[in-house]
């Protein structure tokens, strides 16, 4: 065998293998995708009066900027936010500031860590702290583990539906409608298992609130 | 556990049951040089990459000639994939004007992309440009998992060889993997991905206006192109940092199951393509069962363990039984729509091969729950394993089967009418005990010094979990991580003003590719040594390689080499925690 000759011939080889599954694959993929499923290829973008409110596929925060005597708490140079009472609230999440979709992380908890168990205790009592003041039968016993624990990609864009329900009672109370209306509107932006058979149901947070806003006329 | 959970399971079972013979009988034609319904179209393509990359497919390599050319090729890539990754500034397709990754996160990333492993020290949507991702990274994705197919056939090919020494022409191999194989169900499952809301875009990052009056920045990219070699060819890295658990990756339920599919459909169809090559289907489908139990125990235990909870979250009140309308179990880490099923489904498969992706955190599972990837790993990634190299490793495993078993009843050892001698058992042995080696002897070297220590997230057990976990992970090629523990330190998006652990970084790389060459060459070499062997005919004393008896030795085998090398690394960890309320 000619070492040399190989040589050139796998040097060859990788630039051949660059450019026809480096360049013309993805590029090829991306322009046949975005003619057949345009939405899908760009993010299932949500737009609202020309402007771009998020993606169906990931999840955001549904907070106000926190006002103490009329100025704007900022930490460390960013404002701080507090969840808006109004609006479904989606898991929590261990990216920083809080449902980053820029910067994707795992929580990376272990089981059996004092830290862990700080932050999930954390999570149930803000929780309860939110939830319990319209709903005062809730006890710890009953919040959903989804509500507790982070999700994996931090941006998760679902609750569970018992988690949804839970919330239901706060988001009706706010805007003074009946509960029954907060439960059917739950209820039809629940996606259930893909095929009857694949993956688990949960509440999309962000077509949930908007179907909200549109119920109370214009989106505030 | 519930009825829905299990019948997940089943029907993604099962219809991998389904395309094994299909798939695998298609792989056989393929290296076998019987025509195909491609070659009448893709034909030119091939003879022209001939051409151009001037190399005589008509002449057969023999052992050290084709581990020559896989060595070549790797080098090649190796170096041609650093210089892409280090020079991002000056590319297309950088809409985020991210500047380079420090040299020492690049070489763990290089080695590790060109081992099949796509163990990621980086973030993806922080780090990569598109053109990093499209040009390097998939690239690697492409072809090192055709590599790993083509010394398993290669093997294949020593295993049945009648006369010579000629073991095929790795070039033509490589070629016809891409063209023939790996290239049309990428784009086929790309678009199913796409259809099914996985992203696929060159545009910069998306920046929204939340109905609160908050901005949100969204990042997206050509990820379904990658995401779908990344799981067809077991190699496991993430377009974005969260890996399958993020949304525009993995955006439902159906799109986990097919991920899956594509995860294992070529390692279990290659059992099918031994069978078909060697002459008997049964051959294959033996090995097929021994893959199939181990993978049930795995996802069993896995599910079982992730519904139970953790000791955190009920120390903490919450309570984790299944009602209406919550999972229950441990969902830190998890993602609504996969629950616990999909989840367990997942990072099982993924760590059976040598994937590595995950759709859920694993340094947040329970400690038996977390104890299955482990074993998975220190099982030699040989449950249906990685593309070509599950297959191999496999194979090696029977020949220790057939020696052992030979020793056990008094007759000499034969694989499929070949006499296994003392050569091939030295080098078949060899070539398993490299990576178990490997891994724990860095291991040990990480926890030993403060250099390496610096990298671990987590106290006590589980931060020693991290770090075995880590270089297990990175000798088997799988990649997949407790990913708290970490080789790279970024202050902010882009590059800027970050720095890599070079103690981690440089220790992985010597783990990746050390534990990735060595066993291919002594996978090749088994196969040199076979190939000029003469075919003796069975008789009534030969040792069956086809019935329950040679898959429950087999199974044996696998467990008792793993057990054995990694009992005392995984009562640290994992059995510590889980056998314990204790919490650290």
């Amino acid at each position: 065998m000619n070492l040399r000759k190989n040589a050139i011939t796998a040097g060859l080889v990788m630039v051949v293998m660059i450019v026809l599954l480096g360049i013309l694959y993805p590029l090829a993929v991306t322009g046949v995708s975005q003619v057949l499923f345009p939405g899908n290829a760009n993010g299932q973008q949500i737009h609202r009066g020309g402007k771009l409110i998020g993606s169906k596929l990931i999840g955001q925060s549904f907070s106000d900027p926190k006002i103490k005597n009329g100025k704007a708490v900022e930490e460390e140079g960013e404002p701080v936010t507090e969840p808006d009472p109004r609006y479904f609230q989606t898991r929590p999440s261990a990216t920083a500031p809080a449902d980053n979709a820029s910067a994707t992380t795992f929580s990376n908890l272990g089981p059996n860590n004092k830290t862990t168990e700080e932050a999930i205790a954390e999570h149930v009592k803000a929780y309860l702290e939110m939830e319990r003041p319209y709903d005062p039968s809730l006890t710890a016993a009953q919040v959903p583990v989804d509500a507790a624990d982070s999700s994996a990609s931090g941006v998760d864009p679902q609750i569970s539906q018992a988690n949804a329900r839970i919330q239901a009672h706060r988001v009706a109370a706010v805007r003074h409608l009946p509960l029954q209306q907060i439960m059917k509107l739950v209820s039809q932006n629940t996606a259930g298992r893909t095929l009857g058979i694949f993956g688990e149901p949960g509440v999309n947070v962000l077509e949930l609130n908007l179907a909200l806003d549109q119920l109370t006329g214009g989106t505030r | 556990m519930t009825l829905m959970g299990w019948l997940q399971i089943a029907v993604f079972f099962a219809i991998i049951v389904a395309i094994t013979p299909l798939l695998g009988g298609y792989m056989a034609r393929v290296y076998t040089g019987k025509p195909i319904i491609l070659s009448r179209v893709l034909g030119p393509v091939e003879r022209g990459i001939y051409r151009v990359i001037r190399a005589d497919v008509r002449k057969e390599h023999d052992w050290k000639a084709y581990a020559a050319s896989v060595m070549l090729f790797s080098l090649a890539g190796w170096l041609l994939l650093y210089l892409i990754l280090r020079t991002q500034t000056s590319h297309p397709f950088n809409p985020q004007g991210f500047h380079a990754a420090p040299w020492n996160v690049t070489f763990n990333t290089v080695t590790s992309f060109l081992t099949n492993t796509n163990w990621q020290y980086y973030s993806g949507e922080t780090t990569m440009s598109y053109f990093s991702q499209m040009a390097g990274l998939t690239v690697q994705n492409f072809v090192s998992a055709a590599v790993g197919i083509c010394v398993a056939v290669a093997l294949i090919r020593g295993i049945v060889g009648r006369s010579g020494k000629g073991l095929g022409n790795f070039w033509q191999d490589l070629v016809r993997t891409v063209l023939y194989v790996l290239l049309p169900i990428s784009i086929i499952g790309a678009l199913v991905l796409v259809s099914q809301g996985t992203i696929q875009t060159l545009s910069h990052y998306l920046t929204a206006h939340t109905i609160t009056g908050l901005n949100q920045s969204i990042a997206v990219g050509p990820t379904a192109s990658q995401e779908v070699i990344k799981n067809l060819g077991t190699n496991g890295g993430g377009f974005f940092n969260t890996n399958a658990a993020h949304p525009f990756e993995n955006p439902n339920g159906l799109t986990n199951i097919f991920e899956l599919l594509l995860i294992f459909s070529i390692p279990a169809a290659l059992t099918a393509t031994y069978g078909r090559m060697v002459g008997s289907r049964r051959q294959g489908w033996a090995l097929f069962a021994a893959m199939t139990v181990m993978f049930a125990v795995g996802v069993t235990v896995l599910y079982a363990a992730e519904t139970h909870g953790t000791p955190a979250q009920h120390t903490a009140g919450l309570h984790t039984q299944l009602f209406s309308g919550s999972t229950g179990g441990n969902m830190e880490g998890k993602e609504q729509r996969f629950g616990i099923a999909g989840s367990a489904l997942f990072n099982t498969v993924s760590t059976d091969t040598s994937t590595g992706a995950v759709n859920a955190g694993l340094d947040s599972m329970t400690g038996l729950g977390g104890a299955v990837p482990m074993a998975n790993l220190a099982t030699g990634e040989v449950i249906f394993g990685g593309v070509g190299s599950g297959l191999y490793v496999m194979l090696l495993y029977a020949l220790l089967a057939v020696f052992i078993g030979g020793l056990m009843v008094g007759r000499t050892p034969e694989l499929l009418g070949k006499k296994i001698e003392a050569r091939e058992i030295k080098l078949a042995s060899v070539g398993i005990l490299i990576t178990p080696l490997t891994a724990l002897a860095a291991t040990g070297l990480a926890i030993a010094d403060h250099a390496g220590r610096v990298s671990i997230f987590n106290a006590g057990p589980q931060g020693f979990s991290e770090t075995f976990y880590a270089y297990l992970s990175q000798a088997n090629n799988n990649g997949s991580a407790f990913a708290g523990y970490t080789g790279f330190i970024q202050p902010s998006a882009g590059n800027i003003g970050s720095h890599g652990v070079t103690f981690a970084d440089l220790l992985g790389s010597f783990n990746l590719a050390f534990a990735r060459y060595v066993p291919i060459l002594f996978v090749l070499a088994v196969a040199g040594s076979l190939a000029g062997k003469k075919v003796a005919p069975g008789g009534l004393g030969t040792m069956r390689t086809d019935n329950t008896t040679f898959v429950v030795l087999l199974i044996g085998v696998i467990i008792l080499v793993g057990a054995l090398t990694f009992f005392p690394a995984l009562l640290l960890g994992p059995v510590v925690q889980s056998l314990t309320g204790h919490l650290y």
